[in-house]
């Protein structure tokens, strides 16, 4: 039982812990604020440690390792067509694409390839996770600087693309849908002329983007010239996707390294800003939307009849030897190492996500920015904290 | 694609890579131990560890200025296993689970040592890719390649913590993911998954066999279906 | 000016007293009902909430026993007296706001002679509240949070006075009753039939007016201090339950207070055109017209919340700084200039 001196105690005991920490906060010029673990701008339990000078950011640490779920280990536990179930979950609001370099790294090994048919709804596929990606970030970074409509309008159309991928794979955010040698089942009767009607609202969605936040002054205000990345520290860093592309290097996997897919075959940009800045980050993901929308209306008329399956054994050994394939994901270049001893699993694989590299320039760019900057440079960098922690 | 790749089938000679592989070899010299190419794939280098950032520089003077990643290969047997003992294995045959002993010198452009550091750099002019690799000795002590390429910090984090190699000149090599106090490399292979202990894995075959009297009425099916649509197995 | 009820002054007083402390949350509760539940659903694609009651009406019922079942928690390191107190503070400011509301020839609680200037004073009671409650939070969200309102509030304080001084000016009164009476009494170059409405002449009193009454109300693009995305509501985030019902209360009763402000001195308060100002029959129906002149500047207030980002607290007091205050000092000098030529 706790005496009334006891409480009295406590009380006493708290008071002077209060008053020292305000004594000492009020001494030094520094305060410490942790963004996260929880926190609504991290997405997950990303944890940015600031130490702040009034509102301005001296040094900028973000902390993570809430989320790591040791997915390398995992792999080398499990057999091929078990791992695309785990490397679902690394990027999972663009599940789909995350299978697609794992498989293609084991096709290369095992020297199979897929028919035509399975590689242009492969590239359909992952143009719709792209566009359920980023349609989710053109939204979200509204309410990163305060705007609370856009998000709402970017669930209402994600949700449309969520839809079809469901008629194709049967899951909305976990596909598991790619196999070694194609894919797993074919596309269903009217799903073309459905996700071109989709393909028509997305594009809509996008030109509603535009104008409540790319045209918007105060938008503009919160995001141009804040968090410059200059083109060499990208480069240095290793920034993939839009990022790169924002800070003005003109370089896409899907043109410069096709792994394979149906990318080269049909008439496509790329995307670039010269600024670096956030602003330039949401104009290309923008752009990269509109222009995915078109690529599948493109790969939409094309889709060439045959198998969807190529002649592969029931049980998958894939050859002794390495493959590294990357893609160019809806964050950035997504790519897989895998080492194999000719056995039913990998022997090692490494899995190089783009937001560990696209995250580790935040200490680089948070230097002397303001509480609310960080928060629009945290949005328009664009991670996700299962792409972080693997 | 298929269709693209066709034509360059017959000739199997990757000339850009080649170009960059005798380029390369001739400003590294004594660096380079030995070399791979997978034509149209990709070109593994393996240099001395002792050079490593020399390496590294000289790859990067040779335009290759995007940082992919930084990581680390244990060629080591796993004592467990793969935890694949279970009762539900039995789909395979002998010869499935014959292990298959291999070290690091059964690896791309070999190796002598059990653990193995892999690095990828791309050259955005070439359009290329390139995998560095180098055998750390038994001090696990390599040159930080953090000032070359920034972007190389956090993922040397990751391989001291996860491997336990020592980057020399790294100021904060302390835990990225794992807590402080946490002991031992997750990503060796002698740790343990304790996961795997606690509750055993279902099984690798995790598919149900066909009975023996419809898999040949299902392949008849399947192979109709192929040539139904005129396509090529 | 005759009087409605003939009654002794308790009686009186009581009567204006318990209407009063009934109407701020009856006022704030219409608010939340019908733009942040309903408007803002519907500019979202969404249909908010429509199970409880006819259209969900009753939602609010259910929220508010909600918020008062909640426990009443202090963060262990809190100043627990300021911190119990800052909320009640920040309500008073309201509460004391309606007091010279008028809302008919008679139907005003308190009829002041310098109304206009006893209402800027108690709104900015709030600061002092708000601070209070960031500080007392021990929290470091709640005291950036309450140092931005502090900053923030003090800095769109003179654009608020300043854009009322074009409109006091043209009235020659302090007195909101005298506001609406030059109004009413007013004339167009001779045509008077809708009398004078301010907004007419004082446009640019009113423009700045309404941007300033945003930012006091700390609604977005101007709600840094609350920014839940950063400081994850601010000065507010160690408040539950009841405490927080009187944060959220005091929200939008303040904004209903503003939007009646607005509409007294730039839309012609309660008068109707056609009507006599000292009318009985306006003590019953002047009610019914601020609401809906209310409801019309509320409605303005809300929807440039739901659409627009939020500012960078140095834009915002640059904005202030830089372009509010000196358009409202230039907007007295014109009222000026042109009340003395005219």
């Amino acid at each position: 039982m706790t005496t009334t001196s006891d409480r009295e105690q406590m009380a006493y005991v708290a008071a002077q812990a209060a008053d020292a920490r305000v004594n000492v906060e009020l001494d030094t010029g520094d305060m410490t604020l942790n963004i996260g673990p929880q926190h609504p701008a991290t997405h997950g339990t990303l944890r940015i440690a600031c130490k702040l000078d009034g509102e301005q950011v001296v040094v900028a640490e973000p902390i993570m390792g809430y989320m790591h779920r040791g997915y390398e280990k995992l792999c080398e536990v499990r057999t091929y067509p078990q791992c695309t179930t785990l490397v679902n979950r690394i990027d999972w609001l663009g599940s789909f694409a995350n299978e697609v370099p794992f498989i293609l790294a084991a096709e290369r090994l095992m020297e199979v390839e897929a028919p035509p048919r399975a590689q242009w709804i492969r590239t359909i596929l992952f143009e719709l996770s792209r566009i359920a990606n980023l349609s989710l970030f053109l939204g979200d970074m509204g309410v990163q600087i305060g705007a609370l409509t856009p998000v709402f309008f970017a669930f209402r159309d994600r949700e449309r693309v969520l839809n079809q991928i469901e008629e194709v794979t049967g899951g909305r955010f976990h596909p598991n849908f790619d196999r070694i040698g194609g894919l797993k089942d074919d596309i269903p009767k009217g799903w073309v002329d459905e996700t071109r009607s989709v393909m028509t609202k997305m594009r809509t969605f996008c030109d509603e983007m535009e104008d409540l936040l790319v045209g918007n002054e105060i938008f503009q205000a919160r995001c141009r010239g804040v968090g410059v990345i200059p083109a060499d520290v990208a480069l240095g860093h290793g920034l993939s996707g839009a990022n790169l592309r924002a800070s003005g290097i003109d370089w896409d996997l899907r043109r410069d390294a096709n792994p394979g897919l149906a990318w080269d075959q049909i008439d496509w940009r790329v995307w670039t800003h010269p600024d670096g800045d956030s602003f330039a980050r949401y104009w290309v993901r923008l752009q990269e939307t509109r222009e995915a929308t078109r690529i599948v209306d493109q790969l939409l008329d094309g889709i060439p009849t045959g198998p969807i399956m190529a002649k592969v054994p029931r049980i998958i050994k894939v050859p002794a030897g390495e493959a590294y394939v990357s893609t160019e994901n809806p964050l950035g270049e997504m790519g897989y190492y895998i080492v194999s001893k000719g056995d039913l699993g990998p022997f090692r694989v490494k899995i190089r996500t783009p937001s560990f590299n696209n995250i580790s320039v935040v200490p680089w760019v948070m230097k002397g920015v303001y509480v609310p900057d960080v928060i629009t440079i945290l949005g328009s960098l664009y991670f996700i904290l299962g792409d972080i922690d693997r | 694609m298929g269709d693209e790749q066709k034509p360059e089938e017959p000739s199997p000679s990757d000339e850009g890579r080649e170009k960059l592989l005798n380029e390369l070899s001739a400003s590294l010299g004594e660096t380079l131990i030995e070399s791979h190419l997978r034509a149209h794939e990709d070109l593994w280098l393996r240099v001395r560890v002792e050079n490593w950032s020399d390496a590294v520089r000289t790859a990067r003077a040779a335009g290759f200025l995007y940082f992919g990643f930084l990581s680390a290969i244990d060629w080591d047997i796993a004592p467990e296993g793969r935890y694949e003992d279970t009762e539900f294995d039995e789909g395979l045959t002998e010869e499935d689970e014959q292990p298959v002993e291999l070290d690091a010198s059964s690896g791309y452009a070999g190796g002598d040592s059990r653990f193995q550091l892999l690095a990828q750099l791309y050259s955005l002019e070439r359009q290329l890719g390139l995998l560095l690799k180098a055998d750390v000795g038994d001090d696990m002590t390599v040159d930080t390649i953090r000032d070359i390429f920034p972007g190389a910090d956090w993922h040397e984090r990751e391989t001291h913590e996860m491997f336990g190699i020592t980057f020399q000149g790294h100021p904060t090599l302390h835990p990225l993911y794992l807590p402080t106090e946490f002991e031992g490399h997750p990503l060796r292979k002698d740790f343990p998954l304790l996961a795997r202990h606690v509750k055993p894995w279902p099984g690798v075959v995790d598919i149900e066999e066909i009975p023996e009297h419809l898999e040949a009425q299902l392949e008849a099916e399947v192979m109709a279906a192929f040539e139904a649509e005129g396509g090529e197995v | 000016m005759t009087t409605l009820l003939a009654l002794p002054y308790w009686q009186e007083t009581a009567i204006k007293l318990g209407v009063a402390l009934a109407v701020i949350p009856t006022t704030s509760l219409i608010l939340v009902y019908l733009f942040l539940f309903k408007m803002m659903a519907f500019m979202q694609s969404r249909l908010g909430p429509n199970d409880t009651g006819p259209y969900g009406s009753l939602q609010l019922i259910a929220e508010a026993i909600k918020f008062l079942q909640k426990e009443d928690i202090h963060p262990a390191q809190a100043d627990r007296r300021v911190f119990r107190m800052a909320p009640v503070v920040v309500l008073a400011s309201t509460f004391l706001l309606y007091v010279v509301l008028p809302a008919g020839p008679d139907a005003v609680v308190q009829n002041l002679d310098t109304g206009v200037f006893y209402a800027m004073a108690v709104s900015s009671l709030s600061v002092l509240g708000i601070l209070m409650a960031g500080w007392a939070s021990a929290n470091k969200y709640a005291l950036l949070g309450g140092l931005r309102a502090a900053g923030q509030l003090i800095a769109y304080e003179l654009p608020l006075i300043l854009a009322v001084m074009g409109v006091v000016v043209q009235a020659e009164t302090l007195n909101l009753q005298g506001i609406v009476h030059a109004q009413a009494t007013g004339e167009i170059f001779g045509f008077g039939a809708i009398g004078n409405p301010f907004i007419l002449t004082q446009f640019l009193a009113f423009l700045i007016f309404m941007i300033a009454a945003q930012a006091e109300l700390t609604q977005t693009p101007f709600d840094m201090p609350v920014a839940e995305t950063e400081l994850v509501g601010g000065f507010h985030v160690e408040y539950t339950g009841f405490r927080f019902l009187l944060f959220f209360m005091a929200e939008f009763g303040t904004a209903f207070a503003f939007s009646a402000l607005a509409a007294v001195m730039f839309l012609g308060g309660w008068w109707i055109p056609g009507f006599d100002v000292d009318d009985n029959i306006l003590n019953i129906l002047g009610p019914g017209v601020m609401l809906a002149k209310i409801l019309l500047v509320a409605f303005f207030i809300f929807w440039v919340r739901f659409t627009y980002p939020r500012l960078r607290e140095d834009q915002l007091q640059k904005f202030a700084w830089k372009i509010l205050i000196p358009l409202a000092l230039a907007n007295i000098v014109l009222t000026g200039i042109f009340k003395v030529v005219f």
